[in-house]
Parts: structure tokens; sequence; C-alpha cells
């Protein structure tokens, strides 16, 4: 199978700095050639040769699952740039700044035909350091973003005090402890921040200190949006597990907006990786564990009124 | 001319295909008269004889093509260079629209020499007189038919299709079914049309009494439809087999299971009914061509299986039925000249 093409998705509320980002992204002297997928063709100058101009056309598919909505015209946008194969070595979507994330992350799970040519390597959403405080209070999309980003750019760190910005970033990290977090003026990152990251292979997320995520959410609460670290330290059964998680994304789909775990299946020597987005799963047997790596089962979901007793009992009773 | 006389069929027909290196992805083929087009990715049309005489025509010169429609004299190609442009055999090429960088998403020809072509959430009709109308569906468009007789043309999009006159002023008819509709046809006697969905199934409405006609069971998205010559069968991409439906009756396929044919280890990708007999070629994801006989199930080898090329993406019949043109998505491609 050739290689598949991956595929970074810029988010970001209004006036945050992803186009700022975008460009830099663009312009930096790393050899690679993008195609760049916007909205609003032209509104803003975009220093690339193949900048293709989106609809954000999100449709429901007609497969019984309320909240399974994906990007048509992404879709079709793909399908068109696959035929310039060889041109270009990476892709960026860039959403609007109104955009519900879920749509574009679950296109890349739902189309097969997208799936077979490209992988999604992270969502990357660029915050404003003085204005998210007053977002996340009046714009359900700006927490979206935040709870779906793998990487998240805070910008604008020039415009508030210390004190401000440890504020904001407590905020944004008992919604999503698990995204890498850069701190930036003017959207400036290094690109290997923010491309081929990876982060969909979710390696990372056993990294994460239990410890960090506790005194996270000692000092901010959001009360709608949660994050809940379930691990067990050794197997779970695939028969307990796989009807289990199943059965709760179907019905907590809606609440769930991303699911990630590595798991270690009873009597399998490979790690079992798997994703959501609402109630879509897309999980797979991938490296073998190695000799001397603590075989562990680690299970994270972001969304909103997670209960998070239910979530544990529900996990723990897995284990093998 | 081949002048092979088999004493009995071959099993295969490998020899009597002249391979053809398109060099890009080829996005159709098409026949015109006995001149054979490849439209191509990277913005050429190849035309070619039977006596291997080849020449290309720079259609969209800036960009690649993505949409292909044709008669039996112009290839019309729809280009990521918001061009829509018609190509004769002679290789002369001229623009009929132009969406100023738009991607096309779509195009049809009819049997009038009316054209039509979709780009984002516009649809334009020009008619043999060159005269241009536009309709705004409700989403963006990717499956354009024009009826078989009359200037009227079946749209497919969100939550079903329209039927449009673009000579009036009437709204167009809607077909409505829940879902995203890609490509549309319309069958040969005009009773039926017929779309492929994003969910991996048909939907069909016969006409004019929008019946519905569900045609499911698909492991993939059909995106090749091609009905046979007496307009009773409809055979169908998406699955390891050739999926043929059969549209004997007043209500097509409802109630009868679909044929299969060509059935092996790989997704077809493409299908062709041969212009004049029960004959399809299915051409597949691993680059494999199978000619499959529907009377008695018989196949005939065009060309072997060859991952590297990538999946067949273009097939074509002359209208003797004596040629087939074909290419690949990694720009291989062939001209098979059936033994007479």
């Amino acid at each position: 199978m050739p290689e598949k093409i991956p595929v970074t998705v810029l988010t970001g509320y209004l006036g945050a700095g992803k186009t700022t980002l975008l460009n830099r992204i663009l312009t930096e002297p790393h050899g690679k050639k993008f195609a760049v997928i916007v909205n609003e063709f032209g509104e803003i100058g975009i220093d690339n040769d193949l900048v293709v101009d989106a609809d954000e056309e999100v449709f429901e598919m007609n497969n019984g699952c309320i909240c399974c909505t994906v990007r048509g015209d992404l879709i079709r946008i793909i399908e068109g740039l696959m035929k310039r194969k060889g041109k270009f070595d990476a892709i960026i979507v860039e959403t609007t700044g109104l955009a519900d994330p879920a749509p574009v992350a679950q296109t890349f799970f739902v189309d097969q035909d997208v799936q077979d040519v490209t992988r999604l390597d992270a969502v990357v959403t660029v915050v404003d350091s003085k204005w998210l405080k007053d977002r996340l209070k009046d714009a359900p999309e700006a927490k979206n973003q935040i709870a779906f980003a793998d990487v998240i750019i805070l910008n604008k760190t020039d415009l508030v005090t210390e004190a401000e910005l440890k504020d904001v970033e407590a905020q944004i990290r008992a919604i999503n402890p698990y995204a890498r977090l850069h701190k930036t003026q003017r959207s400036a990152v290094s690109i290997a921040d923010v491309m081929d990251r990876n982060a969909f292979d979710l390696d990372r997320i056993l990294d994460i200190e239990p410890a960090f995520l506790e005194e996270g959410h000692h000092h901010h609460h959001d009360e709608e949006m949660q994050s809940v670290a379930i691990q067990i330290p050794g197997d779970v059964d695939p028969d307990k597990f796989m009807p289990w998680v199943q059965e709760l994304t179907q019905r907590e789909g809606p609440n769930i907006l991303r699911s990630k775990g590595i798991l270690a299946f009873k009597g399998e020597p490979k790690r079992f990786v798997f994703q959501g987005v609402h109630m879509i799963l897309d999980g797979d047997l991938q490296r073998d564990w190695k000799s001397g790596e603590k075989r562990e089962s680690k299970i994270v979901f972001i969304g909103r009124k997670l209960d998070r007793k239910a979530l544990e009992q529900g996990f723990m009773a897995c284990a093998a | 001319m081949s002048t092979f006389t088999p004493s009995r069929p071959p099993d295969s027909l490998t020899k009597n295909v002249t391979p053809i290196d398109a060099g890009a992805h080829v996005v159709g083929a098409a026949f015109l008269g006995e001149t054979g087009a490849l439209a191509l990715a990277d913005g050429m049309i190849i035309l070619r004889d039977e006596a291997g005489g080849q020449r290309a025509a720079p259609a969209h010169p800036d960009g690649a093509i993505l949409v292909f429609a044709n008669d039996s004299e112009r290839l019309i190609t729809g280009g990521d260079d918001g061009r829509v442009v018609a190509t004769d055999a002679g290789g002369e090429s001229h623009e009929l629209g132009d969406e100023k960088g738009k991607w096309i998403d779509a195009a049809a020809v009819s049997s009038d020499g009316a054209i039509a072509w979709s780009a984002g959430k516009s649809v334009k009709a020009r008619d043999a007189k060159g005269r241009v109308r536009e309709w705004k569906p409700p989403s963006s468009v990717r499956g354009l038919a024009f009826a078989p007789k009359g200037y009227r043309l079946a749209i497919a999009h969100n939550n079903g299709a329209s039927l449009w006159f673009p000579n009036t002023d009437a709204a167009p008819e809607a077909l409505e079914w829940k879902g995203s509709h890609i490509d549309a046809t319309w069958a040969p006697g005009g009773r039926f049309v017929v779309t492929s969905m994003q969910e991996n199934q048909l939907h069909g409405w016969t006409l004019p009494d929008k019946q519905h006609m569900r045609m499911s069971g698909y492991p993939a998205k059909t995106r090749s439809l091609s009905w046979s010559h007496d307009g009773l069968w409809l055979a169908t991409s998406g699955a390891d087999a050739v999926i043929v439906w059969p549209f004997q009756g007043e209500k097509g396929p409802m109630g009868k299971p679909p044929r299969e044919c060509g059935v092996r280890p790989a997704k077809v990708a493409q299908v062709a009914f041969h212009p004049k007999a029960l004959v399809i070629a299915a051409g597949y994801d691993d680059g494999c061509i199978l000619l499959c006989r529907m009377t008695d199930g018989s196949e005939l080898l065009v060309r072997a299986p060859d991952s590297d090329g990538g999946a067949i993406s273009a097939l074509a019949w002359d209208r003797s039925g004596r040629h087939l043109l074909f290419g690949a998505r990694g720009g291989a491609a062939g001209w098979l000249s059936l033994p007479v």
C-alpha cells in the first residue's frame, strides 16, 4: 500500500491567529509541498500554489447514527486532490472559526475512500490568550475546538499578564489535559510542533503524568466539559471491553467528543489502539508490546456531562 | 486490423491489447467516432486512432481534469482550473464554460448537443445554441445526467435529486430521499433515474410516479454505472463482482435479486456494458480487466492484475463494440481490439 497522505486540521476561533500560523507553516523553508483546503477563498492571502476552496458542507450520514456528520465537500476535494498525487506531501484543512471540528474529524473515519488515501495527523487549535475566557463562556464552538485538539497553540501571550496566562492555561487543561500546548506570540511555533505529529497514533496519552492531571482538576473545573482518564495496570478482556465501549459510545456518543485508548488484550502480543469521535470508533492492533514495556490499558474520554464514576466502574469491570 | 481468427474463443485477450503509456491518472476514456480519447489528471487529452497514431491535446494546461462526459463527437472535460472544455477527435479544444477557478464537480452531455456542468452550488446547462441557464441546488452537486430525450437534467444532491427543464422557469421537480447522493444516471428508456449514495447503496425513482427503488448491500461506494444496450440492465461497481440490476418491468429491480458476474477477490471499480451484446467490461481496483458475458457467465481476461498501477479508472467501448479503451490511476492505459 502506498503511504497515506497526512492531514492536519487547523481550527481556532475567529481572530486567534489561524491564518498567521498557516502562512508561517507554508513559508518556512521545509521543502515540503502542501495542498491547503480553506474556506472563503481569496479573502486573506495564502502563500501556496495549491489552495482549494471549501464550502464546509456538513451532512448527516443516513446510517442511523444521529451525530455522525461528515464534510461532503472534503470527500469531494480529497478525491480530486488525489488525482494530483505526487504534487504535494501533505494536506492542511483550515476550518472557519465557528466550525465544529467533529464533522471534519469524522470524515476521515467514516469515508472509506478518504481513509484509504489519507490519515488524520493532528487537530491543531489556535486560541487567543486574551479572549479565550470570554469565548468559553459565550461560544460552544470554542470549547469544542479545545476538546478536539491534539495540539493547542496558546497565542498572543504578549497581550496578557503572567497570572492571566496561567489562568487561561489551567482553563484549557481542565477541558483537555492531553493536548500538546505551545505558548506563542504571532503564532510563532516550529513546524515540527504542528505537522507530522502522528498525534492520532496516540502513544502520547500513555506518557501523561496522572499527578499533572490531578493538579489540573484541582485548580480548575469546567462545569460542562471534562476529561476522564482511566488506567488498568494490566490486561483487559476484549470480549468484555468491546461490547462495553460500543454500547457506551452508542448511548453517550453525543456527549463524548473524543475517546482514545491503548489496551493490552489478554493473550495478544500487539497493542490495541483505538480512537473515536462521538459514536464512531476506529481501532486496530498495532505494534508489539516491547520487552520491558509494562503491559497496561488506558482510556481517555473528553466530553460533556461525563459520569466519571460510571465510566471507571465500567472500564474496571473489563479487566482480564 | 486483427487477422487472428480463433477456432474457439480464447480464454485471454491480453495479446489483443496495445498498451498506452498515458503518464498520468486516467480520469476518463471515450471514443469520438473511431478515435479513442483519454482524459488525464495532468490536464491533457490523449487522442489515438486504431493504427496507433497518437496526439495530445492540452485541454487544461494549468490544471487537472476532474470530470468528463462525451458524445460521439466531443469530449467534455471539467477541470480544477474552473474551465469546461470541449475537445474533438482532431484535438481542437473550445472553452464552453469558465467558473473562475472553482472546481468543476460534474459534467454531462445530452443527445442533442447540450451540455451541463456543476461547480459548488451552481448547476449550468448550455444548449446546442450556446444559451446558458443556471440553477442553484441546495448543496454542491457531483452527479448530472440528461434525459435520453428532451432537454431535461437529473441533478444528484443532498437528500435526493432534482429534475430540471433548463429552458423553463419552473422550479425543478424534487425526488426526495434522505442522504448524500453522488452520481446520477438516467435509464435509456427514460423511466428510471438512479443515483449512487455515500452510504454504499443506490437509490432510484420511477418516473413519473416517483416510486422509490433501494438497491443496497454494497461493501463500498458505487462510482461507476452502465446501462445495457437494450436499457434493461444496469451494471454497477462497488462490490467484489459486477452487480447487475434488472430493469425489465415497470417497477425496475424491486422484488428481484440482482445478477452477479466477474466475481473476484478485488473490488470492481469501473463497468462498461458492450454497445451491442450482454457483455460487461469490468475493471477492478487491482488493475485487472475482465469481459463477462451475462448469458452464460463466461469470462475473458483483458488485463492481468497489476497492483502497482492502481485501480482501473476508465473504460469505454467504441460504437461498433470491437474496441475497448481503458486507463488506470497509475497512468497505464490500453486499447483492446477484439478478434474478428
